[in-house]
């Protein structure tokens, strides 16, 4: 093969596409159509939530939106005989969320009398896995995080894995034309064919690491739009569908250092690719060629572990202050309120956090200075977490009372201090994650901790 | 004539490197306004590290990369993403120190060739 053309369609499954880009991506007569489903970057919640017994791993409104996704999908791959392969399935990649995605391939399929070979791959770990390894000294912190103790294994509430192109590929050998996995390594799903036909696995990873985020590589970019990548021998292609944009030098090569550390170095399973040597080209008005990728393999293979705790429940209130005088009274509103606060739930003390966010004085970079006062009006967002929701709500009810009805030299309007635009006014927002594990783990098989079910649709 | 970064960057944002470590990419239009950058020196560890008020050995890299006409720093997250009194779970609006920092005119850069 000359070339293999992969289609991304969306920087995530459910942000949407353009039916245009697809027919537009599926004119160019693609070899597989790849998809991204999700991530670490909205936070542990995901990962660490735990349906209740009437509830699935994702909200209805999220499977609708996969499920709106993944018809155009799945109805265009196989009208082309080509494979559909879809990564970190409902958006975390743990089984309860990899079950959520087949459920949606299955209605589809039952919907339109679709029939065809399908894989699961898993991506969750056991436990008593991990355990193991630390035992064998063959876990290690990625990163600004401290080293793994037996005790944070427990307390996670699930554990994945990031695959690498090897299970996908594993999956393509055995013919499977619709493949859903969990947790994947993002680039995955988009360099495994190119790399199981024999395509350069530096340039096959690079390319893989552009697409994998839909036309956001583009100008203007996006999130909800198409890329189309072709590989040959020696470089790639980017070209977004849309002819409302273009992939240029600078949006290429900004894309190369997206949400990644070490410029030069595109960290993955199995090793990195160096893009010291890249070059970046724009061939025409809307593409950008790339050359000088090249893969450095790791002699060992380390896989990237994600894990979340629970932290506690949080609720919160929102409100704002238009008064002027009030204005000059936010730090004391709130030392006010951590007193009144800490003196009531004094039997809490070390078991709850109460935080305020002060919109319209830092509130999205507090560490920063806030002198200035603000002229018009702030908006507070209380923040209480504690171990359950209804101490939280009551944390966070105590605080929003002290600081409404506080008393300061010059008060005019003594009604109240805040300004709430919703009854009720404090809102349970459910439980808070951290993660708690983000660690590589060592495997002798590049598969081993992915199983792989092939099965008729 | 000194300037302000982002009167000679096309790009300046941030964004977590998981969600442990916040980074930081400025990204030129062209070699000249790049060079210019990177040979004011001004772009250094201390200077995030100023600039973000945080520890020196919090920043954990910083890197020009000039395949993309880029410069990238990394730091770590004082609070992991999306945890309790998080307040940027995708730390996209983390870029604002950037935009005034000044840059000297090549002419007096410290290292000129």
């Amino acid at each position: 093969m000359e070339e293999i053309r992969v289609l991304s369609p969306t920087a995530i499954l459910g942000y949407g596409f353009p039916q245009a880009s697809l027919d537009e991506g599926m004119r160019r007569k693609p070899h597989v159509i790849a998809v991204d489903g999700g991530s670490t970057d909205a936070g542990p919640y995901y990962l660490g939530f735990e349906p209740g017994q009437n509830e699935s791993g994702q909200s209805g409104a999220f499977l609708e939106s996969l499920s709106r996704d993944t018809e155009p999908l799945l109805l265009a791959a196989l009208e082309a005989k080509i494979p559909l392969i879809i990564g970190s399935a409902g958006f975390a990649g743990g089984n309860i969320h990899l079950m959520g995605m087949l459920s949606v391939i299955q209605t589809i399929a039952a919907k339109h009398g679709l029939h065809f070979k399908m894989a699961t791959i898993t991506a969750e770990v056991d436990k008593a896995h991990v355990h193991q390894r630390l035992q064998e000294n063959r876990v290690r912190p990625l990163g600004p995080v401290d080293q793994l103790q037996p005790e944070d294994i427990d307390a996670s509430i699930r554990i994945v894995g990031q695959m690498g192109v090897e299970p996908f590929i594993d999956a393509l050998e055995q013919g499977a034309q619709v493949i859903v996995a969990g947790r994947a390594n993002d680039p995955s799903m988009f360099a495994a064919l190119p790399i199981l036909h024999g395509f350069d696995r530096g340039l096959a990873l690079h390319m893989a690491k552009i697409l994998e985020c839909g036309a956001i590589a583009a100008e203007p970019g996006s999130g909800s739009d198409a890329l189309l990548g072709t590989i040959r021998h020696d470089s790639f292609i980017l070209e977004p569908l849309n002819p409302e944009r273009r992939c240029t030098r600078t949006s290429v090569a900004a894309h190369s250092l997206y949400e990644k550390s070490d410029p030069y170095k595109l960290l993955g399973p199995g090793g990195y690719v160096d893009l010291s040597a890249s070059r970046f080209e724009e061939i025409n008005e809307r593409s950008v060629m790339v050359n000088g990728s090249r893969f450095v393999k790791d002699p060992e293979c380390w896989i990237k572990l994600e894990g979340a705790s629970l932290v506690g429940y949080r609720t919160i209130a929102v409100s704002g202050i238009h008064d002027p005088v009030g204005l000059t009274q936010i730090d004391h509103f709130i030392e006010s309120a951590h007193e009144a606060v800490n003196d009531k739930f004094s039997d809490l003390r070390g078991k709850f956090q109460l935080h305020f966010h002060v919109y319209g004085r830092n509130g999205v970079m507090p560490e920063f200075d806030a002198s200035v006062i603000p002229q018009n009006e702030v908006g507070i967002v209380i923040e209480a977490v504690a171990e359950s929701q209804a101490q939280a709500t009551s944390i966070c009810a105590h605080a929003r009372t002290v600081i409404l009805h506080l008393g300061f030299p010059g008060r005019v309007s003594t009604a109240g201090n805040l300004a709430f635009p919703f009854s009720p006014l404090d809102i349970p927002a459910g439980p808070v994650y951290r993660f708690n594990m983000y660690h590589l783990i060592q495997e002798d098989d590049p598969c081993a901790l992915f199983n792989t079910n092939v099965f008729e649709v | 004539m000194a300037t302000a970064l982002k009167n000679i960057a096309q790009i300046i944002r941030s964004k977590n490197a998981g969600p442990f470590e916040l980074t930081l990419d400025v990204l030129f239009s062209n070699r000249e306004d790049f060079e210019r950058a990177q040979k004011s020196g001004v772009l250094s560890a201390q200077t995030i590290a100023e600039l973000y008020q945080v520890e020196i050995e919090d920043v954990l890299s910083v890197h020009f990369f000039a395949p993309a006409w880029a410069f990238k720093a990394t730091i770590v997250r004082k609070i992991s993403s999306g945890t309790a009194g998080d307040f940027d779970v995708f730390g996209a609006q983390q870029h604002a120190p950037l935009l005034d920092l000044e840059i000297p005119a090549l002419d007096h850069a410290p290292d000129k060739m």
